[in-house]
């Protein structure tokens, strides 16, 4: 069935039974694109539930998504246009030089002035434009068009490509195009799963949703799981692959060796639908399970079992994300994967099929408006002379750039050497998500003109920027979304945006207009009278191509809900599968075992472990937090699954290094370093370290994870691998500490103050700054230094946390000659600000009872012991688990040890009632109870 | 003996549990009652507690050992070579009585600022029953009252004087109140609590005169700004002098006490003892009970003929409710070269804890608000052993750290979090 027969039960501006107006948009975060019904009131977003009707997720949503509302309040938002006269950058600090706020008219009239100047001067590919998957297809379209066909260059390039570039490429090396042939609803009908590189329940939980309500519908259902880590995901798999980084083209291939050893593929089909089999066949000889195990670092009878799971199937459905793309061969990664089902013909056929999720809400869209260096509208490519001549007749104009574009991280390393003079940054925060940081805030430091048009003024690119130029957020601004299963979505405006921003597209129209006046073209090309319009030039575009959604206009999308595309001209409904009569999308129809997806030569990671730098950096998502956290960071609620940064090693690993747990170690590399906290997890295999990606110089003191990674990318679809990278830990050696909390009066005070604090984190060697709290809001910040800091540093930090004053609200507590000055704000019988310099133990615990408005009294004469746990009968500060309901780990600790199972805790507690996901991790806490009585028998 | 007060009737009282038969004993005492606890007065005064409620040992008592009473009997006089000594009764009674070991206890007299007004009516000191009385009489008829000096002993005249329904000033010379066993921000949480109870304060002012109104009585005090203050009764609480006199008259070592060695001997004639307020031993007269009982231990024992007591000084401290508010001060709590400071304030919780250390060692005290380790840090401090082990949570009190300790030694860690319960 095709899930779009569904419809649309709630039309926009529907009313629910409270006489709310709701509007039916999409959610902003990961490419599953559940649909969220949104409620507005007074200009502000007040809630949001899970879309019943939509059917990527039929009225599910996860903690990020139930959270829109929140995360979509006044806080770090970017107002008004903001010019830098001059600029000011010292190395590769940000600049102080504050910005004037200019109106539209001086701020467009600027950046048309400057990149006209530039591309006289320079020619047109001294400028570039790095966007966003997070652009809405509109968006997209109108910056691809300012490119291509005004500027006349190929430099524009979006953060899909340290995210969805090399499934793209190996969908277009093995299908012939980048179509993702399957559909959510395959998860239902496969009776095999194999995920490889992703973490759906942290990172796609609704994804997950869908597979735990499979393997509950059909027990037979198996699930393998190929990650380096053991996580979330991989608890629940039947089979989990703990492969070595990098070395996933190797498995693929000895599977796809078992399949072809054991009889497991599908002849027919690779007669009939494939070419270029034999070549493959010829190659495989070496890549026997015996012969990768050690590169693998499995035991070969995984690697067989694998195989047998996947090769045996009556329906197999693959779904990978980062762990796959994030490499240096990234685009082998992805073929090789495709051959196991282009081999055993799983594919083409309801239930089978590869399936990448995608990580960004947009991903999918800018990849069909070519809004990438390497492609053109409608799936075209830029390296393909009939595709550019088709494309510049239909815009009218007389030829397209046939240099090639840079894509992201060359784009930046052009930005360093002068090649590029001008960048324009839309929607995303590459100094925060490219690896190599030191060489990408370099390029920023000293680039010509740097443009910013975002929606929040608090990210770490917003620091580089000469223009910024606030953006419409989510719920501001409305178009159309492309989630993983090629659906087209509305996204809706519910509420005006805040200050002067405006929708990016009309930013980017407005700007393309005084371009071409400038540079003597035709400013009616950028003339649209609303995002319908740009929609509807782009759907003609796509005419005749794979990804046809000529059919498509804002119309039909109001009228009949979200479509999957291909839809074109004349079509009813959309198409949920791609390829069902087994012709692909290349110039013979078949299928292609690719060369790139052969047994590679080259090194498995980036770069080697060595003895001076013996870790693997792994990175990954985390449950509660999105990409950069420019808005999940802003809700208190979403840090508390993950309270901080840290970064995490086997316990093996930990002992025999002569590391501690909780100790600050500092991650180092050439390229950078970085300081955290240290944390073990017998998930992450020995010899490697992992850190979550979200965390930047927005929280931290260094640029995070990306301070380390490494820029060598895939040379088919130069994507970064962001995933490996070598590293020393060593002890950090920081006795001094401190720390600070205080409760905000309202998030957007929150936010005001994480904004005020945000540049002083670079002045220490540690620092973390974050939020907890659910009703309350609480910001915290925690600093160590080599030694003694600056007693002027600790009060103006005192002044920020309103720990400074010297009034009769405010206790002390002093030990000069032990370093030790701790302060606290008490208001009525309540903390509600704190300071503890010299010794921080029971910060934990103190920050937990500010969030939580612990009475005072039985706390007072405990506030400033080193104590760190709090006395008896005080609550500990505590992970939460789930979030919608607020629900810690004791807690569930304490319900499962009076007996309670899954059932018994969502009754008891609630949790895992909502939104979900939570289950894995609850499902987990009560396997570990039931394995107890087992062990100790044993 | 001379003097019926707390350490002469303490010395007594050990003496005759050593040797109840070893002598015969006389008592002179100025005021006309029996032994009473001095300290009690201030809850007279405020009208906490009666005059009977206080007698440490009455009438009967005397009786009871045996000891021969003289009250309301001032000894005017001391014949060391023919070992007697002369006592005038009020009425002009002489009484004269032999010894073979006299005991000096005449404690010590209120110092009288020396200032134009002093002998006013309504002018009194604040030391025994009769000052109480004079004051309790003059809350039910007048409305203003000074004391002057903001020692515990004007503190809790001012405390009682409120109580009885006074609009109390109190006019201290000094920067803070009670300097000498609070520092200045303990000083600072007291006065503020002690203000929130209606009391004002006058620091750093120093007393120029006192006028008289119509009546004849006090009822100005001009400062020496020129400000001034009404003033219907005045209380001089601004110290007291070791009462010495009687001991010069007989030509014993006087410096600002009656030196006494360890014994508790003076040191000009070894048959008289001098014990309280009154003498001055290595230098320090003491005006805290803690050190007058430890001096009647010694100097009793030395009586009885044990010749094994030795008195080397006493480490004082003060723990005190002054007027509700705990206060607590013991050794060199003001710290200072070579000294560190661990400090607490609540000021709206209305705590201070402040504790000195010195090479590792406890020194000093000083607490407001939350006294109860007070005794544990005395402890501290006289045993003078290192606190560096626990230094961190040596402030946190008795059980917390000795828990704390414990947990750190491996002991039950859930045991040692209870305790903080």
């Amino acid at each position: 069935m095709d899930m779009s027969e569904a419809g649309r039960a709630t039309p926009a501006g529907g009313e629910n039974g409270k006489g709310r107006s709701e509007q039916a948009t999409v959610c902003c975060y990961c490419g599953t694109g559940c649909g969220v019904l949104a409620s507005a009131e007074g200009g502000r977003i007040t809630a949001v539930r899970g879309d019943p009707a939509h059917p990527a997720n039929f009225g599910r949503l996860c903690t990020k998504g139930s959270t829109l509302h929140l995360a979509a309040a006044p806080g770090g938002r970017a107002l008004y246009p903001k010019l830098r006269d001059a600029r000011a950058i010292v190395g590769i600090t940000a600049a102080t030089t504050p910005r004037r706020r200019v109106g539209w008219d001086a701020a467009l009239d600027t950046a048309a002035e400057r990149f006209a100047d530039i591309i006289r001067r320079h020619g047109p590919d001294a400028v570039a434009f790095y966007i966003s998957g997070q652009l809405l297809t509109e968006d997209y379209y109108v910056f691809n068009k300012l490119a291509r066909a005004l500027v006349g260059t190929n430099n524009i390039d979006s953060n899909s490509r340290l995210c969805m570039s090399s499934a793209v490429s190996g969908y277009k090396a093995t299908l012939g195009a980048d179509s993702v042939p399957t559909c959510y609803e395959d998860i239902a009908l496969a009776d095999h799963l194999l995920i490889a590189g992703a973490n759906p329940a942290w990172a796609h939980p609704i994804v997950f949703r869908r597979i735990e309500d499979a393997r509950r519908a059909n027990p037979d259902v198996s699930l393998t799981v190929v990650d380096p880590r053991r996580t979330e995901t991989a608890e629940l798999a039947d089979l989990h692959l703990q492969i070595a980084p990098g070395s996933d083209v190797l498995l693929y291939n000895a599977m796809l060796h078992v399949l072809l050893a054991e009889g497991l593929v599908d002849q027919d089909f690779i007669r009939d639908h494939t070419s270029g089999f034999e070549a493959l066949q010829a190659q495989l000889g070496s890549c026997t399970p015996g012969e990768v195990a050690a590169a693998c670092g499995l035991p070969a009878a995984q690697i067989v079992e694998a195989a047998r799971r996947f090769g045996r199937a009556r329906a197999a459905l693959s779904l990978w994300c980062q762990g796959l793309n994030q490499s240096h061969h990234g685009t082998a990664n992805n073929a090789a994967l495709i051959h196991l089902h282009l081999a055993s013909g799983h594919i083409a056929r309801p239930g089978a099929g590869p399936f990448s999720l995608t990580g960004q809400p947009n991903a999918m869209g800018g990849r069909e408006v070519g809004a990438l260096a390497t492609l053109l509208p409608g799936h075209r490519n830029v390296d393909d002379a009939a595709d550019r001549a088709e494309l510049a007749r239909l815009w009218n104009i007389p030829a397209l750039p046939a240099a090639p574009g840079l894509a992201a991280v060359q784009l930046f390393e052009a930005l360093a050497a002068g090649r590029v003079k001008a960048v324009w940054i839309a929607c995303t925060n590459p100094a925060q998500s490219l690896p190599d940081q030191a060489r990408v805030r370099a390029a920023l430091a000293q680039a010509e003109f740097v443009v910013l048009q975002e929606a929040f003024a608090d990210t770490e690119t917003a620091a580089y920027a000469d223009l910024l130029l606030p953006a419409a957020s989510w719920g501001e601004k409305s178009g159309t979304v492309t989630n993983s299963e090629r659906r087209v979505s509305r996204v809706r405006a519910l509420v005006p945006p805040p200050g002067e921003a405006r929708p990016d597209w009309v930013i980017v129209a407005d700007f393309a207009r005084r371009l071409a006046t400038r540079l003597g073209r035709d400013a009616a090309a950028f003339d649209w009278r609303d995002e319908a319009a740009v929609f509807a030039e782009h759907a003609s575009l796509t005419a005749g191509r794979d990804c046809d959604m000529s059919g498509l206009s804002h119309a039909v999308l109001e009228r009949d809900g979200p479509q999957q595309w291909p839809f074109p001209a004349g079509a009813q409904r959309g198409t949920a599968r791609l390829f069902q009569d087994k012709r692909f999308a290349t110039a013979d129809g078949r299928a292609r075992f690719a060369p790139i997806g052969f047994p590679v030569a080259h090194a498995l990671l980036p770069e080697p472990v060595d003895a001076r730098h013996p870790f693997v950096l792994t990175t990954g998502r985390l449950r509660d937090h999105w990409h950069g956290m420019s808005r999940t960071g802003k809700v208190a609620a979403l840090w508390g699954h993950t309270p901080r940064a840290e970064v995490v090693l086997n316990p093996a690993n930990i002992a025999a290094h002569g590391l501690e747990v909780g100790e600050l170690v500092r991650i180092a590399n050439p390229r950078g370093e970085l300081v955290l906290p240290l944390a073990a997890d017998t998930g992450i295999a020995a010899g490697q370290a992992w850190i979550p990606m979200h965390w930047g110089s927005a929280s931290l003191a260094q640029p995070g994870a990306n301070a380390l990674t490494s820029p060598a990318v895939d040379p088919a679809s130069r994507q970064p691998a962001l995933k490996q990278a070598a590293v020393a830990i060593k002890p950090a050696r920081l006795p001094w500490r401190a720390a600070w909390a205080r409760l905000a009066d309202s998030p957007a005070a929150a936010c005001a103050l994480l904004e005020n604090l945000r540049p002083r984190l670079a002045g220490f060697a540690y620092a973390a700054l974050s939020l907890t709290g659910r009703e309350r809001n609480v910001v915290l910040l925690e600093i160590a230094a080599e030694a003694t800091v600056d007693a002027a540093v600790i009060a103006a930090l005192d002044a920020a946390f309103d720990c400074g004053a010297d009034d009769a609200q405010v206790m002390t507590f002093d030990d000069a000659a032990r370093g030790i000055a701790k302060r606290a704000r008490v208001a009525g019988d309540a903390l509600v600000a704190l300071r503890l310099v010299g010794e921080v133990q029971a910060f934990g615990w103190l920050a937990a009872a500010i969030a939580q408005a612990e009475s005072l009294a039985p706390l007072r004469r405990w506030l400033f012991a080193p104590l760190a746990q709090p006395p008896s009968g005080l609550a500990a500060a505590e992970r939460t688990v789930c979030n919608c309901f607020g629900v810690g780990e004791g807690r569930i600790r304490a319900c499962l040890a009076s007996g309670a199972g899954l059932e018994g805790l969502q009754q008891e507690l609630k949790c895992g009632t909502a939104c979900g996901s939570c289950l894995p991790e609850l499902r987990r806490m009560v396997a570990e109870v039931g394995r107890e009585p087992a062990t100790a028998a044993a | 003996m001379v003097g019926n007060g707390m350490a002469g009737v303490k010395t007594l009282e050990e003496l005759l549990k050593h040797a109840p038969e070893r002598y015969d004993i006389t008592v002179f005492g100025a005021e006309p009652h029996g032994n009473y606890n001095r300290i009690m007065l201030s809850p007279v005064l405020a009208g906490e507690m009666s005059l009977p409620d206080i007698m440490l040992n009455d009438l009967a008592w005397y009786r009871r050992h045996g000891l021969m009473l003289h009250a309301g009997h001032t000894v005017t006089a001391i014949d060391r070579v023919r070992r007697r000594v002369r006592a005038e009764g009020k009425d002009g009674e002489v009484v004269e009585a032999a010894y073979d070991r006299l005991l000096l206890a005449t404690g010590s007299t209120p110092f009288m600022l020396p200032v134009p007004g002093r002998d006013l009516p309504g002018v009194i000191a604040y030391r025994d029953i009769a000052d109480t009385e004079a004051m309790i009489a003059a809350a039910r008829r007048h409305r203003h009252a000074v004391v002057i000096g903001a020692g515990l002993l004007g503190l809790e005249a001012a405390n009682g004087l409120a109580l009885r329904g006074m609009d109390v000033t109190v006019v201290h010379i000094g920067g803070w109140i009670m300097e000498r066993q609070l520092d200045l921000p303990a000083a600072r949480l007291l006065q503020a609590t002690l203000e929130s109870r209606g009391l004002k304060f006058r620091l750093g002012a120093h007393t120029g005169e006192l006028l008289a109104g119509a009546d004849g009585r006090v009822a100005r005090l001009r400062l020496k700004d020129g400000g001034e203050l009404p003033a219907d009764l005045v209380v001089m609480a601004a110290g007291i002098r070791p009462n010495t006199a009687l001991a010069e008259a007989a030509r014993l070592r006087c410096e600002r006490g009656v030196v006494v060695s360890d014994t508790l001997q003076t040191v000009t004639d070894p048959r008289i003892y001098a014990v309280g307020e009154c003498a001055s031993h290595r230098g320090v007269a003491y005006g805290l009970v803690a050190p007058l009982f430890e001096q009647a231990r010694v100097c009793a024992n030395h009586l009885a003929g044990f010749g094994i007591g030795c008195y080397q000084g006493s480490v004082t401290s003060t723990k005190l409710k002054v007027t509700g508010v705990d206060v607590f001060s013991a050794g060199d709590f003001m710290g200072g070269e070579g000294c560190e400071e661990v400090v607490l304030h609540d000021r709206a919780g209305g705590v201070y804890k402040k504790l000195v250390l010195k090479n590792g060692r406890l020194a000093g005290a000083v607490m407001v608000g939350d006294t109860a380790d007070g005794a544990w840090y005395f402890r501290l401090l006289r045993e003078g052993g290192s606190v560096a082990a626990m230094r961190d949570h040596l402030l946190f009190g008795q059980q917390f750290a000795e828990s704390q300790r414990a947990a750190a030694g491996g002991l039950d860690r859930a045991a040692a979090e209870a305790l903080c319960a």
